[in-house]
């Protein structure tokens, strides 16, 4: 079942996340990435309800690209969160949307910051954060583990720990993930970890 | 004249709507503006009033994007400019969300298009003072594209055009002119044009280039005085050539 955890490290955050694609007892497809590139310096890992958290992220996605074009610049990390939240927070009294979300993003002059958003708009500024079956695990791993300051090895090795953890653990452990980093470079694909390939269509 | 520009939405006997002819009229006074569509680059160009001495001169801005790939250039009244690139700007936005696409560049300038032609059908409202020239590079194919739009509501194509105060002699100069040229030739083509109408040197100026790779850029006031220069000097080389027909032959 679903795992996003994330955290911040010195000068980068993180976040991973499961790449599975549920319905019942049934894998639809195992490559669905839950982690949005939301604009150039911010990421957004979200689990939920799988069409909520498509229509929800991509909605939130639009109207910072808006914000961005109005103004000239960017919004902050801490903006996003707020924004957000608020979005959520209106629609939870009218239609809620069911998704959890972990907000990376990098600012200039602030540095890296981590933001956890679950559905019913709660906003926590946090150096790690997890939401989902995985995160019974992979919260207790990063309590062990985690110190502030990590260099971006410690914090993939520790990201590792936390999957072999989901893996070795977790009955309805998912088979792949994808690890997201946001740093003064940007926000992009770190690298997945994969235990199965989607299998190809055969040749009729 | 017998209040036939009273209410827009009514024809005057002849024919005319005269509020939009009017509309028109604010164009053709409003600052000078230029658009070129090179191979590889678009560039537009406005004339930039001369601003007053305290003021700063980055907060008025003439050449805006609207998206990654699209940018607008106006003539005419600005205040209504920024109600047209807010409700462009919004489109944009919300077509990449319904259809996960960005809009073309015909897209967008058909959806501002039709909006100034609302305001000239509607009751209650007064059409949009604006002459916009829209470019881009079409998301999928990177062919460059211009297009023009009136406050009539009709659009057009162009390789390269002209709108606001002195249009029709910048666009006497881009027809003289215009050759399919790319990178750094466009600006100064475009920059040739400007100053048809416009007094040189980089503070009368505002140049916008886009390229496919980069998006749109702001050129620096020092960089577009460079170019200024070097278009005089040529200007200059041509003229002493001219007078003293080389002695050699």
């Amino acid at each position: 079942m679903e795992c996003v955890f994330g955290l911040v490290g010195d000068g980068f955050a993180l976040v991973a996340a499961d790449t599975s694609a549920v319905h019942s007892i049934l894998v639809h497809k195992s490559n669905e990435d839950k982690v949005m590139i939301l604009d150039s310096h911010k990421l957004l890992g979200a689990s939920g309800e799988a069409g909520d958290r498509v229509q929800f992220t991509e909605y939130i996605q639009k109207n910072v690209h808006l914000y961005e074009f109005r103004n000239g610049i960017p919004l902050t990390t801490a903006a996003t969160a707020n924004f957000t939240r608020g979005e959520l927070a209106i629609a939870l009294r009218k239609n809620p949307y069911f998704v959890n979300i972990l907000l990376a993003g990098y600012d200039k002059n602030i540095g890296p910051s981590l933001y956890y958003i679950d559905y019913i708009a709660t906003l926590h500024k946090v150096d790690k954060g997890a939401f989902g079956y995985g995160s019974y695990f992979t919260l207790s791993m990063m309590d062990r583990h985690y110190k502030s300051g990590m260099s971006l090895e410690e914090a993939i090795d520790l990201v590792d720990k936390c999957i072999i953890e989901i893996r070795s653990r977790l009955v309805v452990a998912p088979p792949n993930f994808v690890i997201k980093i946001v740093d003064k470079d940007g926000a992009r694909e770190y690298a997945w970890r994969e235990s199965i390939k989607d299998a190809g269509v055969s040749a009729a | 004249m017998a209040r036939y520009d009273r209410a827009i939405t009514v024809f005057s006997p002849d024919g005319h709507l005269f509020q939009v002819e009017y509309a028109l009229e604010a164009v053709r006074k409003g600052n000078a503006a230029v658009g070129v569509r090179g191979t590889d680059t678009i560039v537009l160009g406005v004339e930039k009033k001369s601003t007053p001495k305290l003021q700063d001169s980055r907060s008025v801005r003439k050449i805006v994007s609207l998206d990654t790939h699209i940018a607008l250039a106006c003539a005419g009244l600005k205040a209504d400019a920024r109600v047209l690139i807010n409700r462009a700007r919004i489109e944009c936005q919300s077509h990449r969300l319904t259809v996960e696409d960005p809009v073309t560049v015909e897209y967008i300038t058909r959806y501002i298009a039709g909006l100034q032609q609302k305001y000239t059908q509607s009751g209650g409202v007064r059409p949009f003072g604006l002459s916009t020239l829209i470019v881009g590079f079409d998301p999928y194919s990177g062919v460059p594209a211009l297009y023009q739009t009136d406050p009539s509501g009709t659009f057009s194509a162009w390789k390269a055009n002209a709108t606001g105060r002195n249009s029709n002699s910048m666009r006497e100069f881009l027809e003289k002119n215009y050759k399919e040229t790319s990178g750094q030739e466009t600006v100064k083509l475009a920059i040739r044009a400007l100053l048809e109408v416009v007094e040189s040197g980089g503070k009368n100026i505002e140049i916008a280039v886009m390229t496919k790779e980069h998006g749109l850029r702001q050129l620096e006031e020092a960089e577009i005085d460079a170019i200024v220069a070097e278009i005089e000097a040529e200007k200059a080389a041509a003229e002493a050539a001219k007078k003293a027909p080389s002695r050699d032959t």
